[in-house]
């Protein structure tokens, strides 16, 4: 049976692990290859990187961090931040990254999608969706939620999965960093309204949250940062918590 | 022991070159056909759309090349699926290995098939020591149906082949190189064949 994943996210800036890391075991915290290394021994399903570097040489950098992950980590990873062209891609797959995620750079040219799955295939194209509710409506966001666009969270996701995107990681801006639960009602409208596997970010603070956004959420998948890396949550318990209520995951 | 991947510009390569290492072995990317022929073993990997990456394959001639092989010869996802007769993608032919036809799954369920699944009912040496209900990678939205070379099944709606083998000829439409330790005892099964 297809299991629930469970996806640690870095966050990453210039070749680097910032924020909320607090590893005791961890030689240097700073460290992304190491970390990651730790998170695929310990039952994580898959890990995302998400790159924040505003530098010149990012590119360079970030090719490099892949490609040491990649020789380290035996399990599938996805890179993003700001990636907004077929050669990024290409770089990133090249250097072993297995998914990419893009996020403003589809909204400000939608077209990017189809190039990118017609070039590298849907399964390794994940589109990532920030959005808030305004007034009841939940609106796509860029700029890590500061700036509003005029587009619907399920409109946009429809147009996505229309233009060949593999998956579709959504954050909900409301939850994230609230540790009060994943937007649950969002997330299983967008799972049942569409056909490609979703993953939920934002909000995750205890092992219920991952229990209820697999039920009542309908994800796929579940991405979580400060839980794992302040290890408030281990995978291994949280992965056993899972499977005692009946969600089929990997053990 | 001489491994090469065949790299014929289709894909994610590099992981799979990474996974022989940590298991002490050293692999060649190559599209040399000499290289490829004198090759103690052969990976065939394959990412992305399946006629642009056959016709890849055609332009380096190596569409010729690859059934004529001897040593053990291992297709990965999309190499796999491009072993067999045809695949629905892009309404391709493939190189014939495998007599099967490969389909879309149904949108009964999610398309691509992302994550871990369970693997069972082994017939290949691919899998000594390997459990039965084991999980792998996959990451497909084509798929083998069950046939007289499948050697591995998964259930994803419906029972089809995860792994196919035909004399020489290995495929597997799971990562071995993304499949933890799981994986990385089929690859050293295969690298380990005689």
């Amino acid at each position: 049976m297809l299991t629930k994943r469970i996806v640690p996210c870095l966050d990453i800036k210039n070749g680097r692990t910032v924020k909320g890391v607090n590893f005791v075991d961890l030689r240097d915290a700073g460290d992304p290859v190491e970390l990651a290394a730790i998170y695929a021994k310990t039952g994580a399903d898959e890990l995302v990187f998400l790159d924040i570097s505003a530098t010149e040489e990012r590119r360079k950098t970030l090719a490099n961090l892949v490609r040491d992950v990649a020789a380290k980590v035996n399990i599938p990873f996805t890179v993003g931040g700001g990636i907004s062209s077929v050669e990024d891609v290409d770089i990133l797959l090249q250097n072993g990254a297995d998914k990419v995620s893009v996020n403003s750079s589809a909204v400000k040219r939608p077209e990017l999608i189809n190039e990118l799955s017609s070039k590298f295939g849907s399964q390794c194209i994940t589109v990532a969706i920030d959005a808030k509710q305004i007034d009841g409506e939940w609106i796509v966001h860029l700029v890590g939620g500061k700036v509003p666009t005029e587009l619907n969270l399920f409109d946009w996701a429809k147009e996505v999965e229309t233009r060949g995107a593999g998956e579709i990681l959504f954050t909900s801006m409301d939850n994230d960093g609230t540790k009060d639960g994943f937007a649950n009602q969002a997330l299983a409208r967008l799972s049942e309204s569409l056909n490609i596997p979703i993953i939920a970010s934002g909000g995750a603070g205890n092992m219920q949250h991952f229990i209820d956004t697999f039920k009542e959420g309908k994800s796929d998948a579940a991405l979580a940062a400060s839980v794992f890396h302040f290890k408030e949550i281990g995978i291994p318990e949280l992965k056993a918590k899972l499977k005692e209520e009946g969600i089929p995951v990997r053990v | 022991m001489k491994i090469v991947i065949i790299n014929y510009g289709a894909g994610n390569i590099q992981s799979i070159k990474f996974a022989i290492e940590r298991l002490g072995y050293q692999a060649v990317l190559s599209n040399n056909i000499e290289e490829i022929k004198t090759a103690d073993k052969v990976i065939f990997p394959g990412v992305g759309e399946a006629s642009s990456a056959m016709k890849k394959l055609k332009e380096s001639g190596l569409d010729k090349l690859v059934p004529t092989l001897k040593q053990p010869v291992l297709g990965i996802c999309l190499g796999m699926q491009l072993m067999c007769n045809a695949t629905e993608e892009g309404s391709t032919k493939g190189l014939g290995i495998f007599n099967v036809e490969v389909i879309r799954f149904s949108n009964t369920v999610k398309v691509p098939q992302i994550g871990w699944n369970q693997i069972r009912d082994f017939k290949s040496s691919l899998f000594n020591g390997i459990d039965e209900e084991s999980y792998i990678y996959l990451v497909h939205s084509f798929y083998a149906p069950i046939c007289d070379v499948t050697v591995s099944t998964t259930d994803y709606g419906i029972n089809y082949s995860t792994a196919l083998q035909k004399d020489n000829f290995y495929g597997t439409q799971f990562h071995p190189e993304k499949s933890s330790d799981v994986g990385e005892q089929i690859l050293k099964n295969f690298i380990n064949l005689k």
